[in-house]
């Protein structure tokens, strides 16, 4: 069922798991043109990341990135709150989070 | 078992992170995108780090998603107003995430990581805070100040001022 490649679930597959997840975050952000899906696209980049420093830090034998995702969960806390306020605040002004109608800098 | 466990939860992270892109609801998106950080949180687990998996889920179920939800319901995008995705923004996109994905797999290829994993104890809740209050005290508290300025910047943002007008 598991090929013997994949048997051994060493840093290496942790490392696939964040490459992929991080991959289909940025998909996301390319493909989607809801300003909040977007956002969670974002979301899940940040979350990529913090997989594989865990990873790095539980094969490495250190407690340094695990310390390290403490702090990018702290600011992705704070960053989420920022960055929906400020989508609140474009949709009380221009009515829409789509971003192919948010192109008033364009003219 | 603990293979069965990280392929369960490693599947349920890419399946549900394939959904966050391509469903056509917010609402049914930040549901997606809990599901997928519970199986971020479990990967956690299986990597001994059991106190960043109840950290992630308090912030980012508790918070985060509460909060997309709620901010979904506010500004009402009613589910009607999806646009298909054009082929060429499809295939462009596409492209660009294989050639990231080739990217980052070249470096693993390239580098050069242990092989087994290094027999360290799992953190303890008092490793995590002797790191905290000596090596990290600077960034705790560069942390803590940005979390107020964060939150100064939000009360800004949200709050109404009125406009003063201008003498001619």
């Amino acid at each position: 069922m598991i090929t013997p490649a994949l048997a051994v679930i060493g840093l290496n597959t942790y490392l696939h798991v964040a490459a992929l997840l991080f991959a289909l975050g940025f998909f996301g952000v390319l493909l989607r043109k809801n300003t909040l899906v977007i956002y969670m696209g974002l979301e899940l980049m940040l979350i990529a990341s913090t997989l594989a420093l865990v990873a790095f830090s539980k094969f490495n034998g250190t407690l340094d990135g695990n310390v390290f995702v403490f702090f990018i969960l702290t600011i992705a806390a704070a960053e989420v709150a920022v960055g929906l306020a400020i989508i609140v605040a474009l949709f009380r002004k221009r009515h829409t989070v789509q971003v192919e109608d948010l192109n008033h800098l364009k003219h | 078992m603990s293979d069965l466990l990280f392929y369960t939860f490693a599947f349920l992270t890419l399946a549900c992170a394939a959904l966050v892109v391509v469903s056509k609801n917010t609402v049914n998106a930040a549901m997606f995108l809990l599901l997928s950080l519970v199986g971020v949180a479990g990967l956690f687990v299986l990597l001994d780090a059991a106190l960043l998996a109840f950290v992630l889920l308090l912030v980012y179920a508790g918070a985060v998603v509460a909060l997309f939800l709620f901010i979904i319901m506010l500004l009402d995008t009613t589910p009607g107003t999806f646009k298909a995705f054009t082929p060429l923004t499809v295939a462009a996109s596409a492209l660009g995430a294989a050639l990231l994905v080739t990217g980052v797999l070249s470096l693993y290829h390239r580098a050069e990581f242990p092989a087994a994993a290094a027999p360290a104890a799992a953190p303890t809740l008092k490793a995590y805070a002797q790191q905290l209050f000596t090596t990290y005290l600077l960034p705790v508290q560069v942390v803590g100040f940005m979390l107020l300025t964060a939150m100064l910047g939000v009360i800004v943002l949200s709050k109404k001022f009125a406009v003063k007008e201008d003498a001619p």
